[in-house]
């Protein structure tokens, strides 16, 4: 599943995607990021599913525009998307 | 209330409920119940052996608990059914972790897939679903399992409640906004902006420099149907497309983004505002099903 996190206002669309099926919940994303926005847990639109993946902590789904913003840089890579070995998060912005 | 102060009620709409008059109760093996307490309104589902035997969708209150009791109460109303019987129940929406009557609660997006799965039918691939005050474009397979999801609920813009602002501003029943909408010479260039506070600024702005209602209508249907196709281009499209929730009732949004998109939405006999309830009933019957529900 391709599940994006984030929303749209005015100012633009800011959006984190997480592969689910390329997930493997292993939380190297957790760890790397400096401001805890990411998490690792059960798969909440799976409900059938045991596996845990990898989201956006619900706190933090409403204001990624401004919590991510130190890692964004030209020539900078997120620290997310860094550690994330099978490439499952991508950020929209 | 006085008569008077009732007619000031624009985007009041109609709560109903429902019972299916082909199945018995003395028939059902499982009954299972989803409720979805969303911003605005609320639904409860009940289930009978995987088919939809009730259902009752009703404004939701200022206290989601009590929200879900009146939505469960309406659903059971005349059907002979007592809670008790219910062998399982899911809370789902914005108000779910506050469903006391719900064994387990799932997310909207898990259940308006499952939902919309079963009251379009298993070729739906993307659904929308604009509800009171959030969207969530969902992409899913044949047994209703997301594929793909985005939800936007920061803002309100093209939503439910911005609808019903836009219906009580005008003096527009919210059942008339679609028709009305098209009652015009020319389509007019939509409102720059969908944003509920902006765009009521900007009709007034409208109406003051002589638009007629119908055109202002118009125009706001328009930047709603843009607002919501930016959202469902970032999944992308799959055919067959299905609307759920209480937006699918508005042509004069759906007609025009249909236009955009160049498809035909799919066509359903339920009332798509119980998608999410509907998808919630159906986990909590798999649930007993495969042995994880109460008892």
């Amino acid at each position: 599943m391709k599940a994006n996190y984030g929303y749209k206002d005015g100012s633009g669309d800011f959006f984190i995607s997480i592969d689910t099926d390329k997930c493997t919940g292993c939380g190297l994303c957790v760890e790397a990021c400096p401001n805890g926005v990411m998490t690792v847990g059960e798969d909440e639109n799976d409900p059938f599913s045991e596996d845990e993946v990898a989201s956006v902590d619900e706190t933090e789904r409403k204001k990624i525009k401004y919590t991510c913003a130190p890692c964004k840089g030209e020539g900078k890579t997120e620290p997310c998307i860094k550690a994330c070995e099978p490439g499952a998060i991508n950020h929209s912005w | 209330m006085t008569d008077e102060t009732k007619k000031e009620e624009f985007w009041r709409w109609t709560e109903a409920n429902w019972k299916n008059p082909d199945m018995k109760l003395e028939d059902l093996k499982i009954i299972t119940a989803g409720i979805d307490v969303g911003s605005v309104s609320s639904q409860a589902v009940i289930v009978g052996d995987g088919q939809i035997f009730a259902y009752g969708n009703m404004r939701t209150g200022s206290d989601s608990p009590e929200s879900a009791r009146n939505a469960l109460n309406y659903a059971l109303k005349d059907t002979g059914l007592h809670e008790d019987r219910i062998d399982y129940c899911i809370g789902t929406g914005y108000g779910r972790v506050n469903v006391p009557m719900a064994d387990r609660s799932i997310t909207e997006i898990a259940c308006h897939a499952r939902g919309a799965n079963f009251i379009y039918g298993p070729e739906v691939r993307t659904v929308l679903d604009v509800g009171g005050q959030d969207c969530k474009a969902i992409r899913c397979d044949g047994r209703g399992k997301v594929t793909n999801f985005l939800m936007n609920d920061k803002c309100a813009a093209g939503t439910g409640r911005g609808m019903e602002v836009f219906a009580d501003l005008l003096s527009v029943p919210i059942t008339e906004v679609g028709d009305r909408s098209f009652d015009i010479k020319e389509e007019p260039a939509p409102v720059s902006s969908t944003c509920v506070v902006y765009a009521k600024t900007e009709a007034t702005g409208l109406l003051r420099s002589g638009w007629e209602v119908n055109e202002v209508l118009a125009a706001y249907c328009s930047a709603m149907a843009e607002r919501i196709y930016s959202l469902i281009e970032r999944i992308g499209v799959q055919e067959k497309f299905a609307i759920t929730g209480g937006m699918a009732k508005n042509k004069g949004v759906i007609n025009r983004l249909m236009k955009i998109m160049g498809l035909e939405a799919m066509k359903t006999q339920w009332d798509t505002q119980i998608a999410g309830a509907a998808g919630a009933a159906l986990f909590a019957h798999t649930l007993v099903e495969r042995g994880k529900g109460r008892k």
